[in-house]
């Protein structure tokens, strides 16, 4: 029964493609103006991931937002020298209806669970781009934008909304779905854009949404332009916006090496081997080459290229990521190891964090921060194991930081070492604003500091344990049996209990809006997702557009 | 301001709507200076006027100038039944106040009909100044008055049953504007300008003909201020499609007449029969796309809820199913290289219902224009295009079809239209025949004179006294 219960899930799809590029681009279209940037969505209506439904109105599916996230990522490294980046159609009085709704409800219940948590993983990437990559994202809504798609919006820097008397925003979920605008639209309503929550909550149940004037009057959006001043006043806001004479060189992101291979996924410097019966997958990573590692880095960083190590394992792992959520849900349970010299790890740390003010360096750290942010959304327990071979130091002991548990092997004849760096106390916050280590000691702020990263110490098994860095160190005698009870029990919880248990426990410490959405993408939505009234026989979500109208279970919690 | 507006909805008594009124009647008027028939605001007008729904109250005729027309609030008299006869509501009491589960699709059913109300006056603001006859010029000042009325029987639903946001609507209603740049009409068919008679005659057919239906569907709502309401304006609704269609059949017999004398009818000003063809594919195609499209989940949605009925839902001959969950309608299609049957849930396909109530009663609207070149012993005829050529709603949208509704290609299509549809010439020689003629009893070269005239009056009667 079990059997059938995991073969009816991933494997019952063609599998993701989870890499894009703007030549392969089916919705949108990437326009480079010197130094500004259209990303402009024309979404083709039978070009979806799946088959089964049409992508009408500018609706989306996975396969457009794989293409927003390679766009994002992409403007990044190749274009430096945009400073804004305008999100706009090619439609008519139409920007964007939001996630396509028979897609939805065709959908698996984990596929659901992470297309949206990847949509809003590329919503705030485009929030971080704002931030710290100096693109300042810039929404012209030139029509309806419901739903995703004004939750798209929402994920800018401002919202400008064409004011012809009929285009709406609008989060018609509720009353039409019986959902959540659950992919960050609710907390970013009034967490960022501060709309009071008695407005946000005519608006949220206002199936036909808020037009032009009151629209700005409620904060919803920015500002609003008639027709006939629109691309104007946008190309207007645009030449106010853009930061002229950017002379930085963009390096191109070359296509990832990737093969599959039966149970294998084999990238440049790192291998993902699944073992299905067990539902265990294997993630091992390939220190650098010592050759990479003794040369320094070119008075121009971006020279290093998209090979460059830290640049290339963190895309391949961001990569692998998505390839677990999507084409191995019935994998429970992520190993990672390293092999490699420690000593080169931590001369490349060195680089990476040299030169503060260097846009490439500090895209790199940028990137290698969400993707250990994605490893820990990932709905998957995760152990980290470190044996006489692994290279867990600096920023490649993040990784390990970001696991739910981590096992060092305690071998005199053998020996394992970690290495932390300053990088580890604050160059990749975790979506709660804090560093990972700051956050593992959070009832005690001075430890992280006695361990005085900046002399980039060195532990052993026996240190790291008493130093609280790891969860186990069992000796040689004793690890083989030690990792695979602990493999095989962790396999045997229910993944329920696990996902609950894993998302309660890797977040302590403060909430920022990030921490919320996800907090509450994962218990509210995706219980809604669940009850009866929304994908039940009768619920909203399964009998919209069907002739039946919904019936509900009127009891509240 | 509020004693002389006709009513049967209490008005006297109704605080709410006077006071909604009272804000909204100072911005029709001035909408309606602005928009309403250029150059004739001055002029006397022999109108009807409706000042009550019975037999008497119905059809009053007097002179008038157009902004001291007398528009008034009507519902038909009540319903035979007292219960929801369709959907899932069946049985249930008729609604006398908007139930809050159904305002949203309410409120876009009554918009979306409003909203076309003022738009075709805006569309014929200019028709006027090249109007055929006196009565003609009276005849479109008549309809254009009832289009505005049929705004105040909108109006009238935002303001009572809607609150502060039905009259945001209803304010909404007068600032679109046809075919305006930054603040459109919402349907596309309202926003393109009829600049001569032969479009007017064509929209009055087809386009207000698809109003007759929508508002017949809306006429069997469990809403029932919306169903009396509609109810009435189907009265009125009657005669713009009778001004549409005896026009057509009026220029046809003019053309028909030139031909048996074996003149060219464009040589003398009038108009080809192939050119009166062409505006008819044009003008049928685009209110085809008005019914949206045929399988549509508002559409079952507004059916479920008993919103929206099909046309004449409560006659049982016609449908002894008024649930509609277990049939389906079947949709012819071209796929991928033959011809297939769309099964569409009932539900889902009532627009198309009512698309096929609609195309059969503008081919009895044919036959009619048809049985007059047949009188004049003339082998053409007018025909009507298919529902599948060249749609831009529904499930034919897209996809290459010819007028006769055979698949056809992209290349055939282009090469084609010319003759299926006007050309910037088929304009041109039309709005050279549009030579204004405001002579009482005279009638313009294209087109013949109507049988009769109206309101108890003869043809050569002074329909308009300028001022």
């Amino acid at each position: 029964m079990q059997a059938e219960a995991i073969s009816e899930s991933s494997a019952s799809r063609p599998l993701l493609e989870t890499q894009s590029h703007p030549q392969q681009y089916k919705h949108w279209k990437l326009r480079v103006e010197g130094p500004a940037a259209y990303l402009i969505l024309d979404v083709q209506e039978g070009g979806g991931y799946l088959p089964g439904y049409a992508l009408k109105l500018n609706s989306y599916d996975i396969s457009v937002d794989v293409e927003l996230a390679d766009a994002v990522t992409r403007l990044r490294f190749e274009h430096p020298e945009v400073s804004v980046v305008v999100l706009t159609s090619a439609r008519e009085r139409l920007f964007c209806a939001g996630a396509n709704i028979f897609m939805l409800r065709g959908a698996s219940h984990p596929f659901k669970v992470n297309f949206c948590k990847y949509t809003n993983e590329t919503r705030l990437a485009m929030e971080e781009a704002s931030a710290h990559s100096g693109q300042y994202y810039l929404a012209a809504l030139n029509g309806l934008a419901s739903g995703g798609g004004y939750e798209l919006a929402l994920a800018c820097k401002e919202i400008h909304l064409i004011d012809d008397h009929s285009s709406v925003v609008s989060l018609p979920e509720i009353p039409y779905l019986g959902v959540l605008p659950g992919t960050g639209g609710l907390t970013r309503l009034v967490d960022k854009r501060h709309v009071r929550r008695d407005l946000a909550d005519v608006f949220c149940t206002l199936a036909e949404g808020v037009k032009g004037r009151r629209a700005m009057e409620w904060n919803l959006v920015d500002e609003v332009h008639p027709p006939s001043q629109w691309e104007e006043m946008i190309a207007k806001r645009v030449a106010e916006l853009v930061r002229e004479g950017a002379t930085q060189q963009g390096i191109a992101l070359e296509p990832l090496v990737k093969e599959r291979r039966g149970n294998e996924i084999i990238y440049k410097h790192l291998t993902l081997s699944v073992e299905p019966d067990a539902r265990v997958a294997r993630l091992t990573l390939r220190g650098p080459a010592t050759s990479t590692a003794e040369t320094p880095l070119p008075d121009n960083a971006a020279q290093a290229g998209s090979g460059w190590y830290p640049l290339a394992l963190f895309r391949e792992l961001d990569d692998v990521l998505v390839e677990l959520r999507f084409n191995f849900e019935e994998i429970g349970l992520i190993l990672i190891r390293s092999e490699g010299e420690l000593e080169s790890v931590m001369a490349l740390d060195r680089q990476l964090r040299a030169r503060p003010d260097d846009w490439f360096l500090r895209e790199v750290r940028l990137l290698i921060g969400r993707t250990l942010k994605r490893l820990e959304l990932t709905a998957r327990s995760i152990f980290t194991l470190i044996e006489g071979n692994s290279c867990f130091g600096g920023f490649l002991f993040e990784l390990a930081l970001a696991s739910d548990r981590i096992y060092m092997r305690d071998d005199a004849d053998d020996p394992a070492g970690i290495a932390l760096s300053p990088l580890n106390e604050g160059a990749f916050p975790m979506g709660n604003g804090l560093s990972r280590l700051a956050q593992r000691f959070c009832g005690n702020p001075e430890h992280p500091r006695r361990l005085d990263t900046g002399k980039e110490p060195h532990l052993s098994a026996q240190q790291a344990l008493d130093a609280g860095l790891v969860t186990a160190a069992p000796d040689e005698l004793d690890w083989e049996d030690e990792v695979r009870l602990a493999i095989e029990e962790r396999t045997s919880l229910s993944p329920d209990a696990l996902t609950g248990m894993e998302a309660s426990l890797r977040f302590a410490g403060p909430e920022t809006m990030e921490s919320k959405i996800f907090g509450r993408l994962s218990a509210w939505q995706n219980w809604i997702f669940q009850r009866p009234n929304a994908t039940g026989e009768r619920g909203a979500l399964t009998l919209y557009g069907e002739p039946e109208r919904p019936r509900f279970d009127r009891h509240r919690t | 301001m509020l004693d002389s507006i006709p009513n049967n909805v209490n008005l006297e008594n109704n605080p709410k709507l006077q006071r909604a009124l009272q804000r909204w009647n100072p911005n029709f008027l001035d909408w309606w200076r602005e928009m309403g028939p250029g150059g004739f605001q001055e002029d006397r007008i022999y109108l009807r006027t409706a000042i009550g729904v019975g037999q008497g109250g119905w059809a009053n005729y007097d002179y008038v100038t157009m902004p001291e027309y007398r528009w008034g609030i009507f519902l038909a008299n009540p319903r035979q039944g007292e219960t929801i006869h369709f959907g899932d509501h069946v049985g249930v009491p008729y609604w006398d106040q908007v139930p809050g589960e159904h305002r949203k699709d309410l409120r876009r059913l009554v918009v979306t009909q409003g909203d076309t109300e003022p738009a075709s006056v805006e569309q014929q603001r200019l028709l006027g100044q090249c109007a055929p006859s006196l009565l003609d010029l009276r005849n479109l000042f008549q309809v254009n008055v009832e289009e505005a009325r049929h705004l105040w029987a909108m109006v009238y639903l935002l303001h009572s049953y809607f609150g502060v946001d039905g009259r945001d609507e209803a304010e909404e209603m007068l600032e679109r504007r046809s075919g305006h740049p930054d603040r459109p009409r919402i349907l596309d068919a309202f926003n393109k300008p009829i600049s001569d008679w032969l479009a007017l005659f064509c929209f009055t057919t087809f386009t207000d003909r698809d109003g007759k239906y929508q508002l017949a569907s809306l006429a069997e709502s469990g809403f029932d201020p919306l169903a009396r309401t509609t109810q009435f304006m189907l009265m009125e609704e009657a005669f713009h499609m009778a001004v549409g269609e005896t026009g057509i059949a009026r220029v046809i017999k003019r053309t028909a007449e030139l031909m048996r004398e074996g003149k060219d009818p464009e040589s003398v000003g009038a108009i080809p029969l192939p050119v009166v063809q062409r505006y008819v594919n044009e003008w049928a195609t685009a209110s085809y796309d008005l019914f949206g499209s045929e399988d549509s989940s508002n559409a079952a949605a507004f059916f479920a809820a008993g919103l929206k009925g099909r046309y004449q839902e409560s006659d049982n001959s016609r449908y002894p199913d008024h649930v509609a969950l277990d049939d389906v309608f079947e949709a012819k299609i071209f796929e991928e290289g033959s011809w297939t049957t769309r099964q569409i849930p009932l539900r889902r396909a009532m627009n198309a219902c009512l698309l096929d109530a609609y195309v059969a009663d503008c081919k009895r609207v044919l036959e009619r224009w048809n049985a007059v070149l047949k009188e004049h012993e003339l082998s053409e005829r007018i025909t009507l295009p298919s529902v599948r050529f060249g749609r831009h709603m529904g499930i034919y949208s897209g996809q290459c079809y010819d007028i006769e509704g055979n698949p056809s290609d992209e290349q055939t299509l282009q090469s084609r239209m010319v003759d299926w549809l006007p050309s910037q010439a088929d304009y041109d020689l039309v709005k050279r025949s549009m030579v204004p003629v405001y002579e009482p009893g005279k009638i313009a070269n294209w087109i013949a004179p109507q049988a009769k005239g109206v309101g108890g009056q003869e043809l050569d009667f002074e329909y308009v006294q300028f001022h």
